[in-house]
């Protein structure tokens, strides 16, 4: 049965140093603020799972978070490229990126896979593609030696002969969604475009579900997926966990974040004074966030009362600052 | 590009839409031509009639819309797969002459790219499956290329009897909508052949930006200018689109 509890713990003891985690949401209900909280928790190695890694994996990658990525799509949707794992793939800025890629097709069948129990899916898909062997042109110096992918088949189907592609199941140790609701019992109900997220989660060992508020009773919604709690290790109530993406019901997506995040992101000085900010005490930073001091004059909360986040990194150029992740390649 | 890409499409199709151009595209034919075009985005939102440009394929005006909200697993299982969807549209870093389409990498090798780009997202498989395909890129020297650095989506592969032979059940691509005019496959050869030109564009500024030896028609044909009902309706939704990221 899921246990309630803050979004701090729930982070805390789902998602260890070298998992394998799944943070999904196609381009709505993205738990961004389960993803901030990972970077401060300062977790690393991690394989990051996602078939549109999107700004929340960029600002993992660049926080030096990840090892591998397994992912199908990597831009800022409508905007233009994730530039950490740009830099992370073409310069292992702030470290190595291992990437597997697939189409989205894939990456939804491995899911459909995992979910099933099943060791791989079976699809008509990646036939004449490089996808299989990821081989490229060196111009001028004719093919590169063919890799071949070690998560694409080709598999003869046993009643007509014809070949099909085999893709091998992902099985996540976490998965990670942000859902509209949950009730006290930790059943969870999300609606609108509900993506991959219910394969994810039911493809995993662990699972965390950030969501916008807990409900006495989860009334019905047209489309709704409902995810039973006991599939389910830990709600936590992060009101705003999927800005800048939307949570259809209580939140649009915030454009101008997406925008900015091109000029952050671009330049690794940038990049570190937006991830300063991460850090900082009132743990917010983000373009389009709350100002530091609300209208009446509260301050938004800094840590709950007996925590204290991790010391502020040190502002850095080019240099990866050590502390982040304990090592500089 | 956006209201040629648009006229290519007809009244009750059913076309698998990405964002950005495409999108605009799909939903300037909406506006105009094509009221009962079904508009299905690889998010799941099948139907979706947006009053304005949605500014992702996430965005919840899609799902409120939708005829379906079906999950992704789903969309390309159940709709995609089967070869249900008439038109899938496309574009492109780099295109080769049989239409073959780059959007993973360019330059250097898989492990050490010089450009690492955002990669297949849901291409292969509208490239394979769609009944037809329509591609829509700026032409230059740098997209036209001889041969693409990697197959992300396959056209024609390396010529006529590939897409048979490898399995792929949809026809590929038919058109290439660029910036200068329109390329069509050649019936015989299935290179892509400059087939029409807007107005003001020479054949030669077409082949000079061209990275391999563009063949063009006889006689091709001079694309009509934008009519003004085009032209409101898509500044009518540049305007929303303009609108709505304030």
């Amino acid at each position: 049965m899921a246990e309630i509890v803050s979004l701090a713990e729930a982070v805390e003891r789902a998602i260890h140093d070298g998992d394998a985690v799944a943070m999904e949401g196609f381009t709505h209900l993205i738990p961004f603020a389960a993803g901030h909280e990972v970077i401060r928790q300062r977790r690393r190695d991690l394989t990051l799972i996602r078939m549109t890694p999107d700004l929340i994996y960029d600002q993992l990658i660049g926080a030096g978070c990840a090892r591998k990525l397994i992912f199908s799509w990597g831009g800022n949707p409508g905007v233009g490229s994730l530039h950490r794992f740009r830099d992370a793939v073409e310069h292992s800025w702030p470290v190595p990126l291992e990437i597997e890629e697939h189409s989205h097709a894939g990456m939804a069948n491995r899911y459909v896979a995992g979910a099933a129990g099943l060791p791989f899916a079976v699809l008509r898909g990646y036939n004449g593609t490089d996808l299989f062997r990821l081989e490229t042109l060196d111009s001028g110096h004719g093919p590169a030696p063919a890799i071949e992918a070690p998560t694409i088949k080709p598999i003869t189907c046993p009643f007509t002969g014809e070949t099909l592609t085999a893709v091998s199941a992902i099985r996540p140790d976490v998965a990670v969604i942000h859902a509209q609701r949950a009730d006290r019992s930790g059943n969870v109900q999300l609606w609108g475009i509900t993506g991959v997220q219910k394969e994810a989660v039911l493809a995993s060992a662990r699972s965390v579900v950030t969501v916008e508020e807990i409900v006495d009773e989860l009334d019905p919604r047209p489309g709704a997926v409902v995810l039973p709690g006991w599939t389910v290790s830990f709600v936590a109530r992060t009101p705003g966990g999927a800005h800048p993406s939307y949570a259809l019901g209580y939140s649009a997506r915030d454009n101008d974040y997406y925008v900015a995040w091109d000029g952050i992101a671009r330049e690794r000085v940038t990049f570190i004074q937006w991830l300063d900010e991460l850090f900082s005490p009132r743990g917010d930073g983000p373009p389009g966030d709350p100002p530091a001091v609300l209208p009446g004059g509260t301050h938004p909360p800094g840590p709950p009362s007996g925590e204290t986040y991790p010391p502020r990194p040190p502002l850095g150029g080019d240099e990866p600052p050590e502390s982040w992740w304990g090592r500089v390649t | 590009m956006t209201v040629s890409a648009a006229r290519a499409l007809r009244d009750g199709m059913t076309c698998f839409v990405g964002i950005g151009l495409p999108s605009s595209a799909a939903n300037l034919a909406r506006a105009t031509h094509a009221p009962s075009l079904v508009l299905i985005y690889e998010s799941g939102t099948i139907g979706a009639k947006p009053g304005q440009l949605p500014l992702s394929i996430g965005d919840g005006m899609l799902a409120e819309t939708a005829d379906a909200v079906v999950s992704v697993p789903e969309i390309f299982n159940y709709w995609l797969q089967p070869g249900r969807i008439d038109v899938g549209f496309l574009g492109a870093a780099q295109i080769d002459k049989f239409g073959n389409i780059n959007t993973t990498v360019i330059g250097g090798d898989y492990r050490s790219p010089k450009v690492r780009l955002p990669g297949a997202g849901g291409a292969p498989e509208i490239a394979a499956s769609c009944r037809e395909v329509i591609v829509v890129v700026r032409q230059s020297h740098r997209s036209f290329v001889e041969r693409v650095d990697f197959v992300t989506s396959v056209g024609y592969g390396s010529g006529p009897g590939d897409r048979e032979r490898l399995g792929l059940t949809g026809a590929g691509p038919k058109k290439i909508i660029t910036d200068l005019g329109v390329l069509e496959p050649d019936p015989e050869t299935l290179e892509f052949t400059m087939t029409g030109l807007y107005p003001g564009v020479s054949a030669s500024a077409a082949k000079e930006r061209t990275g391999w030896d563009l063949a063009i028609a006889p006689e091709p044909e001079i694309i009509a200018a934008p009519a003004p009902a085009e032209l409101d309706a898509l500044r009518r939704f540049q305007g929303t689109r303009a609108r709505s990221h304030q």
